[in-house]
């Protein structure tokens, strides 16, 4: 073998063996066990504290604000929602008491108008609703059905309400168009209000010879817009065509 | 105006017939309580069966988002970065809300102001706009993870009941697993100076609660539970809605499953 | 902490769109844009010095030995900002111990590691061998131990040996042209492979890298052949320099030609992430794109050596005075220089500047300070002149200070 060869191969040799030995003391021992990981570092997430607890943690001591909340409109809310992480107070109760929001800016962060908020959930106008009042004077917060049952649409379908208010159909109450339950107060998705069902209806005032005021403009009920329902064009709470 | 007159809100002091000797019954031996709650549950790396222990192989969570119960208030990002200690400035984290506009024109803007938990600013204008809605984002526990296989260490796994997670103690930080990410979740955390992630909080999940998230949740607008399981409620909400998942082009297999997913999210 | 929160608030300030909120922070910048530049330079001078010995190209045989050192010293400081730039430098070593082997970056390591030692050493050691050996003998002091132990002992100067020298050069260097493409085409690799990114997830990656390195590495080698033969002294041989910008021109056309049907592809196809990328194109990366890549770092030189070198006919296009040509030619490869940073700027820090959510560009805040700041990653680019003063100081490459055998050896 050339000379080169065999001191390049003592060389690398040395090289490798040096490699493999430090292997062994540097390679992490759980590592593989599950996969090409530690699987000691699941047991160090695992291992972490717990902040939140829980509504049954809640419930161990304070059962008769569950009992009442469990069966009222924010039974999908969480106490820790409001009231932050329990753990701490599960720990130490006198020591450390879980806020309690009263103040009226808290409940806007939920309650408060946003047209981006889904349509049927039910918000108010910081400013105008009962102005400077804290929320709770009026709503108990584990059981925040208002004092009275809205008369209003608009305290659910705020962004609808607000587009017909400078609208054309300003002064057509909901109900015109929608038959609404009751029920509809109580259990809003199972008991829908009516929706028009064909042209006929948008022609009680808009045909030609229909019975309503002048002042509303009239079109030819077999002509005008084809065979499409009248609201495919004419959003009904803004109903003019720009 | 005194509060004990209201039923249901707590007055300042415990009046004297309540039930005090079970509060301080519970004071006391709560920690027992929940350490054998907890301690049935504790799983072991090793895999050792222990009585009711946590097997992590009985187990694949996915998570549901109804894009339509979202209501953008943000308390699922704030209960987060409580629950896992994620620095608060607004440059990291685990989970986040997004505002998306779609205006008449054609134009959408997406905002996530300090990812939703402080809520969003009032929408520019009522009318004029088409929809919107709130995004609720998050580490989707793909998989098919394209961080996971970037990694060049193995500090970032699948565990076999699905959930992707960071090891801050073997990772280099070198934010390959950040560059190879689609959908943005991952960020290096300032003072580990490692990757990190939403965990799906398997440090709740693996004792039988819920991620933080899902359970501050107010509206139900998350969902967690097993994939393959019927009776999960994860099941029912991939049974009755139809089901999106972000960037489905990257096959990624994500494993959060939107419903009513405008198209207009990337 | 504080610094960091304080530069990324900034940064929120001035982005334009929405960007995911975990991308304000820009996680890779100057220093991952130093390191495909510094082993875009070694593979480079590596492939110009395969083309003397497998390609058989005489007249660049002068730059021959100068290019292999400058290969090595480029090489020896392309880990130095990875290092830097690691969140966890100390754990570096985790690579090689426990590599995901379906990870780019980590087989990289290997790829690196069998590079250095394998290919890059070995070529220097087997032709340097005989060099160390006679230098030895009249030497004295540091000078010689440095070169005794060199030779690790293998001291055999017989015509056999010297034969096999030869031979196991030209094996070495065979392997060493497609190892020096896998080293820089896994750069490539790393950054076409990541499929999140549509700037950087492209099957050209690896090549455009490859080409444009090969320009960087001939660019550079002429630029170091001029600059020593001035400080030493010595004229500079212009069949070989005019050889060197002729290769240079070949591989500017390529890397342009390559470069050019990435950009028309893209726009021809219009897929989704065309309109943000155009918009970071015409504001964000504006002048290191267009102005820096494009006009001054590839067209010019294009231009200028397109018209001077001996490439199409054998006196250039243009014919002017040596002294013109060979000023014209540093600025060349000056310009190139600048042209192929601005390359690696551009597909690194260009590709965090638009959000994943293709709907907002964001800004880079170099510093100038610290291991992420402009002086270090300045003193990373001076360091490997530095390594290749000290390296041309132990094996000198000048085809005079090559050393004759003995007759009574052979």
């Amino acid at each position: 073998m050339p000379q080169q060869i065999s001191r390049l191969l003592i060389l690398f040799t040395l090289l490798i063996l040096g490699l493999v030995v430090a292997r062994h003391y540097l390679v992490p021992k759980t590592f593989g066990r599950l996969g090409h990981y530690r699987a000691a570092a699941v047991d160090a997430i695992v291992a972490r504290n717990v902040k939140y607890v829980g509504r049954e943690a809640c419930a161990s001591c304070h059962d008769d604000i569950v009992k009442i909340h469990s069966l009222a409109r924010h039974q999908t809310v969480a106490c820790e929602a409001c009231h932050g992480p329990g753990a701490a107070h599960m720990e130490a109760p006198t020591e450390h008491k879980p806020p309690a929001p009263r103040k009226r800016g808290s409940c806007p962060l939920c309650h408060g108008y946003d047209p981006s908020r889904p349509t049927g959930f039910p918000q108010i106008d910081p400013v105008a609703h009962n102005p400077v009042k804290p929320c709770i004077t009026c709503h108990n917060p584990h059981a925040p059905e208002p004092p009275q049952v809205p008369g209003e649409c608009s305290a659910c379908h705020g962004q609808i309400a607000r587009t017909k208010a400078v609208s054309h159909h300003a002064l057509l109450p909901c109900t015109r168009c929608h038959e609404t339950s009751q029920q509809h107060k109580v259990t809003p998705r199972l008991s829908r209000p009516t929706k028009p069902r064909d042209r006929a209806f948008c022609g009680e005032c808009h045909a030609k010879d229909a019975r309503s005021p002048k002042e509303i403009p009239r079109i030819d009920m077999a002509s005008h817009g084809e065979r499409y329902a009248c609201w495919q064009c004419h959003y009904p709470h803004d109903p003019e065509l720009r | 105006m005194t509060n004990q007159a209201r039923p249901g809100i707590p007055a300042q002091s415990p009046p004297a017939d309540s039930p005090l000797d079970r509060r301080a019954f519970l004071k006391k031996g709560w920690p027992a309580t929940l350490l054998l709650l907890v301690a049935k549950v504790v799983p072991s790396a090793s895999g050792e069966t222990k009585g009711a222990e946590y097997q992590a192989s009985e187990h694949y969570y996915g998570m549901g988002i109804d894009v339509g119960k979202c209501i953008g208030c943000g308390r699922c990002a704030d209960a987060c970065k409580t629950e896992n200690d994620v620095p608060r400035q607004p440059f990291y984290f685990f989970t986040w809300i997004e505002r998306y506009v779609i205006k008449t024109d054609g134009e959408t803007v997406v905002e996530s102001p300090n990812g939703g938990i402080e809520g969003f600013p009032p929408t520019v204008t009522e009318t004029g706009f088409l929809r919107t809605f709130f995004v609720p984002k998050l580490c989707n526990h793909c998989a098919s993870p394209p961080c996971v296989q970037v990694c060049p260490v193995g500090a970032t796994f699948t565990t076999p009941d699905g959930v992707v997670l960071v090891d801050k103690d073997y990772c280099i930080g070198c934010r390959y697993c950040i560059q190879a990410c689609p959908y943005g979740a991952r960020f290096l955390h300032p003072q580990t100076h490692t990757a990190a992630k939403c965990t799906f909080c398997y440090h709740r999940v693996t004792k039988g609660l819920l991620p933080a998230c899902v359970g501050v949740c107010p509206t139900g607008a998350r969902i967690f539970g097993e994939v393959h399981l019927r009776t999960s409620p994860l099941a029912r909400f991939r049974r009755f809605n139809e089901i999106q998942v972000l960037k489905p082009h990257l096959n990624t297999e994500p494993k959060v499953y939107y419903a009513n997913l405008d198209g207009e999210v990337k | 902490m504080e610094p960091l929160a304080r530069q990324l608030q900034t940064v929120l300030q001035q982005v334009s769109g929405y960007i995911y909120p975990n991308e304000v922070e820009l996680q890779w910048g100057l220093l991952i844009v130093v390191y495909p530049y510094v082993t875009g330079l070694v593979a480079g001078a590596f492939i110009l010095a395969s083309l003397e010995r497998v390609f058989n190209v005489k007249e660049v045989q002068p730059t021959y030995r100068l290019s292999l050192l400058t290969a090595l010293a480029f090489l020896m400081v392309a880990p130095l900002p990875l290092l830097a730039h690691l969140g966890h430098p100390e754990r570096a070593f985790e690579i090689f111990l426990t590599p995901n082997l379906h990870s780019a970056m980590a087989m990289f390591g290997f790829v690196y590691a069998w590079y250095l030692m394998v290919v890059l050493l070995l070529e220097i050691w087997f032709d340097y061998r005989k060099d160390l050996i006679i230098w030895s003998r009249n030497e004295k002091g540091l000078r010689r131990l440095i070169h005794r132990v060199l030779t690790l002992g293998a001291m055999d100067l017989s015509a056999r040996a010297l034969r096999f020298d030869q031979g196991a050069g030209r094996l070495i260097t065979l392997i060493g042209i497609p190892s020096a493409f896998l080293l820089h085409g896994y750069v490539g690799f790393i950054f076409g492979s990541v499929k999140a990114n549509p700037w950087w997830s492209s099957v050209l990656i690896p090549i455009v890298f490859l080409f444009s390195a090969i320009v960087s590495g001939i660019a550079l080698v002429l630029l170091l052949y001029m600059l020593t033969s001035w400080l030493r002294w010595k004229s500079v041989d212009m069949i070989c320099l005019d050889k060197l910008a002729s290769f240079l021109l070949y591989a500017l056309i390529v890397d342009f030609s390559l470069e050019m049907l990435d950009f028309i592809h893209r726009l021809y196809e219009a897929e989704e992430s065309v309109k943000i990328l155009s918009l970071m194109i015409s504001s964000r990366l504006f002048l290191s794109l267009v102005i820096l890549q494009v006009l001054v770092g590839t067209l010019l030189p294009l231009l200028a050596l397109g018209a001077l070198c001996p490439a199409f006919r054998s006196k250039g296009l243009v014919q002017v005075p040596d002294e013109l040509r060979r000023l014209i030619y540093f600025g060349a490869g000056t310009l190139i220089q600048i042209g192929i940073f601005s390359t690696r700027w551009n597909v690194v820090i260009g590709g965090q500047l638009f959000s994943k959510s293709l709907r907002g560009l964001t800004v880079y805040k170099m510093e100038l300070l610290g291991l992420e700041g402009l002086f270090t990653s300045g003193g990373l680019l001076l360091l490997p002149f530095l390594i290749l003063y000290v390296l041309i100081v132990v094996l000198p490459p000048w085809p005079d200070a090559e050393a004759r055998v003995p007759a009574a050896e052979s």
